[in-house]
């Protein structure tokens, strides 16, 4: 079985970038715009990793965190935070959110890969 | 078909994305201009351009991710509240948004950028994010900043002997666990950066019964054999910095205070310490009903989601994203050409009914009648599918406005309405071309300086309004300036002056105003730089009525001029009068017909040789034989037999053709003639009717201008016309 990721981000441009890298690698790939469409994905799908970007419309990244977080299914899946913000600020409200880790855009499928191996099961 | 190179379709994806955050850039700015303050305008502002510095940054877009930092950072001010958007700072965002544009229009096209414009700009934008005294300075500060964000490769190392052995001791956190971080993973990891040997502290691991499913109670100490440094050995920890107690330190120095230790050395293997698996197990055992424990703060998805919702909905989030899918014009189009087939087949099979004499409540035409209900449906839903939304080339307009008023000197806001109105694309991207000779027109000519509107007791900022409507199947589309109106006493001295009128003509004010669209009135003597650029209202008139429209104006001094555009919601099909011409049957545009009269003898006159006129309340016009202009006779036909179509060509020169009879009013399909048989003078198109027969569409204008160039060289050049059908 492969490994299910669910991205989210609200720029078709990241979603199509991440698909391609994702499913390069072998992943599985869901996708959704927002925060409020990523709690609909999860309400039907159940991925192992999340990816999700932090400015989006609707509910941000911090959010959406908190919301899965909240949830006793989804508070074991990790997520992974991946923004244009490289300022510590913005890491570190991610954290507190609940974020496992960060990708920094724009990222390399290498990497991007490569740390969703590191905290996935 | 072709492979797709998947990264050249993501840029392609990138560039659209583009076009869409800048408009979402400009509305908002201009709603927030207008002294909207809803924060979830500002919040669309930033996201537009921190999404576009996002894809700039993955197509390693350099200027425009430096411009868009600079951008982004100013916008992150004003989100945050610490920049108050006075209209001065959104007039630079404003801006600034025109040359985002210009970057990424340069990269997707190959263009050039004044570099020295956008430098500005940045800088405007660092003063305006810098008064609040969060100081960034110098040149490629956003690029260092960006150069931050790849990750170091793991492999790199840094610094350090070839191969050295490091204790590291790590005792997670309670939190490290709830952010979904686990220790075994990171062990798993730590096993890729070199050799290991591991031991974990277990002395803190209470009873059962007193144990804490989400605590953290042990601590391990791997001993890291690498050539790679310390370095790796933290980027393992990057994640879990402040969720853990974490010592890196040579393992030459003194073994760790042992307490009760187990020890799972596993040298050689990548997997570490899995000989605490049962450990792990009974820990997990504890865990798993503790979540599944309903707590009173536990948001279920759906839950979250009614959250959300109502949340959107006070914020009045931007319109929801409808579902769409991306489908080839060409595919479109083919469809298009099919409805068409369909819809001509139709009508023969409704006329071969009728002529086999079945009545008309046989059920046989009962269901033709249905069949023609539904084609007709088909070909509207198939016509709407071409059919856009005028905003695409309405919002080019603001930044236009923006850059006349500038030019000028003059304030103007320009307010759109109907943006959603929609027609076909291919009317649509036609119209961009008359639209901005129109506004700036409407700017340069049209408004009065600031001086002159406050002395006659306007305020300094002129209107200019641009909207869109449908009515009556048409798109009507209003460029209406609150400036001066026209000077009809100056148009009027201009159009004797170039001869357009005689100096004695009797014109009404609408046709005084209307003199403006005449060829040769706007000349370039006094074309200005703005709306000149050696193009005249005619022009405009020319290309609107080639889309099969027509354009007028109405003015009240004092208070502004209204032009006026009616376009076809579509050029597939055609609005046409079938006319009867030598037992032929023709098309003529509608839109071209200004009336149909039934001449009289006594009011034709010849001018000699074949050439004759018509008096039409005592305006000559040029009275066409259509038959014998087609070269279907040779003799022309008494005007008292035929109906005159009095029609109005795209330079506004009025001819009345003669035809035999009218048939009546019908919607037809055009068929291109070149693309089936050749291009014939004097013939626009080709549509089938109900018959089965061709007809043709008449090119209004060639029959105009040839048979006036006949006049000089008569019956040299007749029109040869194959009969067709």
């Amino acid at each position: 079985m492969s490994m299910t990721v669910l991205t989210v981000d609200d720029s078709r441009t990241m979603r199509e970038m991440l698909r391609m890298a994702l499913v390069e690698a072998g992943f599985r790939v869901i996708q959704a715009e927002d925060g409020v469409h990523g709690l609909e994905v999860l309400a039907n799908d159940r991925p192992d990793v999340i990816v999700t970007d932090i400015n989006m419309p609707r509910m941000d990244g911090f959010g959406f965190i908190e919301e899965v977080r909240g949830d006793p299914a989804y508070r074991g899946v990790p997520i992974l935070v991946l923004t244009t913000e490289s300022d510590d600020a913005k890491k570190m409200r991610a954290r507190m959110a609940g974020a496992t880790g960060w990708i920094v855009k724009p990222f390399n499928p290498v990497k991007l890969v490569d740390a969703i191996r590191r905290v996935a099961a | 078909m072709a492979p797709v190179d998947p990264l050249a379709a993501i840029r392609d994806t990138f560039f659209q994305e583009c076009e869409e955050q800048l408009a979402e850039l400009e509305s908002g700015l201009l709603a927030m201009e207008e002294g909207d303050d809803n924060p979830e305008i500002i919040n669309a502002v930033f996201r537009a351009v921190h999404s576009i510095k996002g894809g700039a940054g993955a197509f390693s877009l350099g200027d425009m991710i430096r411009f868009a930092h600079a951008f982004e950072t100013a916008l992150d001010e004003m989100r945050s509240g610490r920049l108050t958007p006075t209209p001065d700072g959104l007039k630079v965002m404003l801006r600034a948004a025109d040359v985002l544009a210009d970057l990424v229009r340069a990269a997707r096209d190959g263009g050039e950028v004044d570099q020295d414009h956008s430098k500005a700009l940045i800088d405007e934008l660092r003063q305006l994010g810098g008064a609040t005294g969060d100081g960034e300075d110098g040149d490629g500060d956003g690029e260092e900043d960006w150069g931050d964000f790849s990750f170091q490769p793991l492999g790199v190392a840094v610094e350090g002997p070839s191969s050295a052995a490091w204790r590291v001791t790590f005792t997670p956190r309670a939190d490290l666990y709830a952010k979904a971080n686990e220790s075994a993973l990171l062990l798993r990891e730590l096993g890729r950066v070199g050799q290991v040997t591991t031991q974990v502290d277990a002395s803190r691991l209470p009873m059962l019964d007193a144990l804490e499913p989400e605590a953290a109670y042990l601590t391990w100490t791997v001993i890291v054999t690498t050539d790679q440094g310390e370095g790796a050995i933290r980027d393992v920890f990057e994640f879990v910095d402040g969720d853990c107690d974490l010592d890196i330190t040579p393992a030459d120095g003194p073994a760790p205070d042992g307490g009760e230790t187990i020890e799972v050395a596993d040298a050689s293997s990548a997997e570490p310490a899995f000989d605490i698996s049962a450990l792990l197990a009974k820990v997990q055992s504890a865990v798993e009903p503790a979540a599944e424990t309903p707590t009173e703060t536990s948001a279920t998805p759906a839950a979250a989601l009614r959250k959300a919702e109502t949340s959107a909905a006070v914020a009045a989030a931007g319109p929801a994203a409808g579902a769409t899918i991306r489908v080839d014009l060409e595919r479109v189009d083919r469809l298009i050409d099919l409805v068409g087939e369909l819809v001509i087949n139709q009508a023969m099979l409704s006329q071969r009914v009728m002529e086999a004499g079945l009545l008309r409540a046989s059920g046989v035409a009962m269901g033709l009648d249905e069949l023609e209900q539904l084609t007709r449906e088909i070909q509207d839903s198939v016509m709407a599918i071409r059919a856009q939304p005028v905003k695409s080339v309405f919002q080019r307009m603001p930044r236009l406005a923006r850059e006349v008023a500038a030019m000028t000197g003059k304030p103007v806001r320009l307010v759109t309405e109907g943006e959603g109105t929609e027609v076909d694309k291919t009317v649509i991207e036609r119209l961009a071309d008359p639209l901005t000779h129109m506004i700036r027109n409407a700017i340069d000519h049209g408004l009065e300086s600031p001086e002159t509107r406050q002395v006659a007791g306007k305020p300094a900022e002129g209107v200019v309004r641009l909207s869109a409507a449908h009515r009556s199947g048409r798109i009507v589309i209003e460029v209406a300036d609150d400036g001066g109106g026209i000077n009809r006493s100056r148009v009027r001295a201009i159009a004797v002056e170039r001869g357009v009128i005689p100096a004695d003509a009797q014109l009404t004010d609408e046709e005084t105003d209307n003199l403006i669209f005449m060829p040769g009135f706007s000349t370039a003597s006094e074309v200005s730089d703005i709306s000149g650029r050696g193009v005249g209202m005619d022009v405009v008139k020319r290309s609107i009525q080639a889309l099969g429209g027509r354009i007028s104006i109405t003015s009240r001094p004092g208070l502004g001029s209204t032009f006026t555009m009616s376009l076809p919601l579509t050029l597939a099909v055609l609005d046409g009068m079938v006319v009867t011409v030598f037992d032929q049957t023709f098309v003529a545009p509608l839109t071209a017909i200004v009336e149909t009269l039934q001449p009289k003898a006594s009011d034709i006159y010849s001018l000699g040789g074949d050439t004759r006129v018509i008096s039409i309340r005592d305006t000559f016009v040029p009275l066409i034989d259509v038959g014998f202009s087609l070269g279907f006779r040779n003799e022309q036909i008494e005007a008292g037999s035929g109906v005159a179509l009095l029609i109005e060509g795209e330079g506004g020169s009025r001819a009345a053709l003669l035809v035999d009879a009218i048939q009546g009013q019908r919607q037809v399909v055009i068929k291109s003639l070149e693309a089936n048989y050749r291009q014939v003078p004097g013939v626009a198109a080709a549509t089938i009717l109900g018959d089965g027969r061709v007809a043709l569409i008449l090119d209004i204008d060639t029959i105009i201008a040839v048979t006036r160039s006949a006049e000089s060289h008569r019956a040299e050049t007749p029109m040869a016309l194959a009969a067709a059908g």
